[in-house]
C-alpha cells in the first residue's frame, strides 16, 4: 500500500432516493458532507485523509440522473452516467467522438465502470480528460439545488484545481452540448500508453468548408490550473485554409496560453513544448490532414 | 446498517459499518480471501470483483452501497467447490500466474471480457487488462491464458 492509505474513518452514510432529500442533507451538513458518485476519486482521498466528511451522500440511488439522450439538436448526458456507458454509447461515438476517445484512455475499465461524468468534472482536476472534449463541444453543466436549476457554460465552470462554480448546496445533474456538423478528436500524452494521468491532453473540433476552417476550437488539459480553450490558436485559424503550415503556425500560439507546472510527470518546459505538438496533431486530425 | 445482496449466487444479509469497504467486508466478514488487498486505492486490480457482471474495484466501494438485486461474484463462485472453471483451467495450463496474488482479479476480468466478447483479439485483451497489475510481469502468459480460456469455452480441447 502506498504510504498514507489507511482504513476509512468513521462517518455517516445516507443514500437518498430524491433530490429533495439530497438538498436537505446538504443544507444541514454544508461542507461536512461529501457527494459519492463513482467513488473512484473520493474514496482514495478519504483513505489518505486528503478529503474528510462527516456524512457521505450516496447519489447512486437517485432516479433519472443517468442516460444519454438526443433532445432536439442537443445531447444530454445524465451526471451519474458511468464513463464506460458514455464510451460505448453509439450516440456519443457518432456525435462526439472526441469524448468517447478521451474516456477510452482514462484510467482502466474497472474504474470507468464506476466513475461518472459529474464526478470527473466536479473533481476539477486540471488533468480531467473529459473536460477538453466537452470544452470544444461547447458543453454546459446543469446544476440543481433547492433554489432551482442553473446552467453554467463549462468554459466558466472551472475556477482552479479542485475548485469550481459549484455551490455547496448544489449537485451537477446533467451535461448538455449542441450536436454540430463537423469533426472532433482527442489526443493524450502520458508517461506510458495506458492507465495513466495526462502530461498533456488536447481536443479539437472543426468544421471545414471548401478547404477552409469555417469553425475551429481547441482545448487542452493538464497545462494550466484548469482545462483551457486555446482562443489565440482558434482566432489565427478562423477562415484560414486547412494546410500544414497554417496549422503549425497557429499551434505555436498555444505556448503563450498555457501556464503549466512542473511535477513528477513532466517539467513545465516539456509540457509547454508538447502543448504545441498535441495542438498541431489534433488540429491536423479534425482538419482532415491526417 | 443492514445490507442484503446476492453473493456468488446466494443471498446474504449482514450488518455493516458505513466506513467498511466491500473489499474488507468480503475478506474479513465473509472470509472470501480470493479478493486480495493490494494498493487499497484502485490502482492495482487485485481486489477486482464482478458487480452485476462488470469488473469493479471492491476497495473503492462501500459495503453499505450494495442493494437488493445487486449480484457480486468472486472467484469462489466460478465453479462448484472442488471444481474449476474453464478460465481457471486455462490459467493453470498456460502458467498464467507466478506468485498468484493478482490471479483472482485477472480471472474475473477474463470472465467479464469473454462474457462480452467470446473471441477477443490480443489488443482487446490488453485494453481490458490495463488496470490489472502483475508484479511478476507474466503478462504474456496471462494473454495466452485468456486466449486458451476462449478456446476452452468455445468447446475446443
Amino acid at each position: 500500500m502506498e504510504a498514507g492509505v489507511r482504513p476509512l474513518p468513521k462517518m455517516d452514510y445516507a443514500a437518498p432516493s430524491s433530490l429533495k432529500e439530497v438538498f436537505n442533507l446538504l443544507k444541514d451538513y454544508q461542507d461536512r458532507a461529501r457527494l459519492l458518485a463513482g467513488g473512484t476519486d473520493l474514496i482514495p482521498k478519504m483513505k489518505k485523509r486528503t478529503a474528510v466528511a462527516d456524512l457521505i451522500i450516496d447519489l447512486n440511488r437517485l432516479p433519472g440522473l443517468t442516460g444519454i439522450e438526443l433532445r432536439g439538436d442537443r445531447l444530454h448526458i445524465g451526471g451519474l452516467t458511468r464513463l464506460s456507458a458514455i464510451k460505448e454509447s453509439p450516440l456519443v461515438k457518432e456525435k462526439a467522438p472526441a469524448l468517447a476517445q478521451a474516456i477510452g484512455v482514462m484510467a482502466s475499465p474497472p474504474i470507468r465502470n464506476r466513475a461518472t461524468l459529474a464526478g470527473n468534472l466536479s473533481t476539477a482536476s486540471p488533468a480531467a480528460d473529459t473536460a477538453p472534449p466537452l470544452l470544444v463541444l461547447q458543453a454546459a453543466v446543469k446544476m440543481a439545488s433547492a433554489l432551482g436549476e442553473r446552467i453554467i457554460p463549462l468554459s466558466e465552470f472551472f475556477l482552479g484545481p479542485q475548485n469550481t462554480m459549484r455551490r455547496p448546496d448544489e449537485i451537477l445533474t446533467e451535461v448538455i452540448f449542441p450536436v454540430q456538423e463537423g469533426s472532433s478528436a482527442f489526443l493524450k500524452m502520458g508517461r506510458r500508453k495506458a492507465f495513466t494521468l495526462s502530461v498533456v491532453s488536447a481536443a479539437a473540433f472543426a468544421r471545414v468548408w471548401q478547404g477552409k476552417f469555417e469553425e475551429v476550437r481547441v482545448a487542452l488539459g493538464a497545462v494550466a490550473p484548469t482545462p483551457i480553450r486555446g482562443r489565440k490558436v482558434e482566432e489565427a485559424l478562423q477562415g484560414k485554409e486547412v494546410n500544414e503550415q497554417n496549422i503549425s503556425q497557429a499551434a505555436e500560439l498555444i505556448k503563450g496560453e498555457v501556464m503549466p507546472i512542473g511535477d513528477v510527470r513532466a517539467s513545465a518546459e516539456y509540457r509547454r513544448e508538447m502543448s504545441a505538438v498535441l495542438t498541431r496533431r489534433v488540429l491536423a486530425q479534425v482538419g482532415g490532414r491526417e | 446498517m443492514k445490507v442484503q445482496f446476492k453473493l456468488n449466487g446466494r443471498t446474504i444479509s449482514e450488518e455493516v459499518e458505513p466506513n467498511e469497504t466491500l473489499l474488507d467486508f468480503l475478506r474479513e466478514k465473509i472470509n472470501l480471501t480470493s479478493v486480495k488487498k493490494g494498493c487499497d486505492e484502485g490502482d492495482c486490480g487485485a481486489c477486482t470483483i464482478l458487480l452485476n457482471g462488470k469488473p469493479v474495484r471492491s476497495c473503492l466501494l462501500l459495503a453499505v452501497q450494495m442493494r437488493e438485486g445487486d449480484e457480486v461474484n468472486s472467484v469462489e463462485g466460478l465453479a462448484k467447490p472442488g471444481e474449476t472453471s474453464e478460465i481457471q483451467d486455462a490459467f493453470v495450463e498456460k502458467y498464467g500466474f507466478q506468485c498468484g496474488f493478482c490471479t483472482p482479479g485477472m480471472i474475473l476480468t477474463t470472465k467479464a471480457l469473454l462474457d462480452e466478447k467470446p473471441q477477443p483479439t490480443v489488443e482487446e485483451i490488453k485494453d481490458q487488462f490495463e488496470g490489472n497489475l502483475c508484479r511478476c510481469t507474466g503478462y504474456q502468459q496471462i494473454i495466452d491464458s485468456v486466449q486458451r480460456a476462449a478456446e476452452l469455452r468455445a468447446g475446443k480441447s
